[in-house]
């Protein structure tokens, strides 16, 4: 069956308190923790920030109780303006970048931070991504053609077909969304979940490619893209705004068409 | 943990596709788009014979047109819930042997109550 409650090895237990000395305006963090190195179970570490002294995103305070407070935090992080994904982690309850999230609009009180759900954990906040990296491979994320590539101009495209990608191609794959599905966390194996199949969309609609059909029998799987059901977590969580489960939908329409009804 | 040196776009890529799987999504919307007219009907007829007795209610089911809605009824239903349940047990049971077990079971089921449900119409509408 699947697993709805965590194994033993796995409870999360409570950690070390950082209380803050002399702080004009402090905000309580609560920091999900673990190491491989000293096999202790994960622990929720609590750390009190002083807003006055820091950036108005939640990467800000990260940064500074890394910086400040307890230097074994671990975190990825890297562009810090949301084009990146680094940062992707569950913030007050919802996958969301880290440097786009403020501080402000996290609920009231304890603002609660845990890696992005149901991935293993390397350290701390840091899921691995492996598989979700391979899955991307998987759909040959690239151009496809037969046409041999014209010889002095690149390959053209309308001002309408370009349209097209609008919505798509601005996925900076952060995996918020695949790893806010129900179905990814259940079948994430074989199913290919919501980031990677609207990426799969993104070269399905793109005009100047020639291999749609080939996309769409690779995808036509009981599994790999029928696992959606459109529970719309991924829609409801992207922090970039965009609507996968609206792709895979596009996908399903499209392999409905190609055949007869 | 067990050691996997296989190189993780082999187990990304895994069996390949099936190429199969829009038939049973497409299947699934058919089937409930009957349901929503055939569960209409079934209710409207059903409150019209809340006050009528046995022998009423017998000839109402052995009409032609009611009995035809009735197994069409019978077999959207049962179909659409075998479809509905292959997801569930796909979705949650993990073990192969228990999945590929309830999988056939509940199709074996669903056959069994279908026929069932159609021979009993069959009974009131053909009078034996």
């Amino acid at each position: 069956m699947a697993e709805f409650t965590l194994p033993k090895n796995s409870k999360i237990q409570t950690g070390k308190h950082f209380p803050a000395k002399d702080a004009k305006k402090s905000r309580t963090f609560k920091v999900y923790r673990w190491t491989p190195d000293d096999g202790q179970n994960p622990r929720t570490d609590t750390y009190e920030v002083d807003l006055a002294a820091c950036g108005p995103m939640v990467l800000d305070a990260l940064l500074k109780i890394k910086n400040e407070i307890d230097p074994t935090l671990s975190l990825r992080r890297s562009c810090r303006e949301g084009i990146c994904g680094s940062c992707a982690m569950n913030i007050d309850g919802t996958n969301t970048l880290a440097c786009t999230k403020a501080i402000s609009d996290c609920g009231g009180g304890t603002v609660n931070i845990y890696p992005l759900p149901h991935m293993p954990v390397v350290k701390d906040l840091v899921p691995d991504l492996t598989h979700f990296y391979a899955q991307f491979a998987s759909i040959k994320p690239w151009l496809r053609t037969q046409s041999p590539a014209p010889a002095d101009k690149e390959r053209l495209q309308s001002p309408e077909d370009r349209k097209k990608l609008d919505g798509l191609y601005e996925c900076i794959l952060c995996a918020c969304c695949s790893t806010s599905c129900p179905s990814y966390w259940w079948n994430g194996d074989r199913y290919l979940g919501p980031a990677i199949l609207l990426q799969a969309y993104r070269w399905i609609v793109d005009s100047r490619d020639e291999d749609t059909g080939a996309r769409l029998d690779d995808l036509e799987d009981p599994f790999k893209l029928y696992r959606c059901h459109t529970i719309m977590n991924c829609a409801r969580t992207c922090p970039k705004g965009l609507n996968p489960a609206k792709a895979i939908a596009e996908i399903k329409k499209l392999i409905v068409q190609r055949r007869s009804a | 943990m067990k050691q996997d040196l296989r190189n993780p776009l082999a187990r990304a890529r895994g069996l390949g596709s099936a190429k199969d799987g829009v038939g049973h999504w497409w299947t699934q919307r058919i089937t409930a788009l009957a349901l929503v007219f055939l569960t209409v009907y079934f209710l409207v007829t059903v409150l019209g014979l809340v006050h009528a007795d046995f022998a009423t209610a017998r000839a109402t089911v052995g009409k032609p047109w009611n009995a035809v809605l009735l197994i069409a009824l019978i077999v959207s239903m049962f179909w659409h819930a075998v479809l509905g349940l292959q997801v569930v047990i796909e979705d949650y049971v993990h073990t192969r042997w228990l999945e590929l077990l309830s999988l056939v079971l509940i199709k074996f089921l669903a056959v069994l109550g279908a026929l069932a449900g159609v021979l009993a119409v069959l009974r009131v509408a053909l009078g034996s």
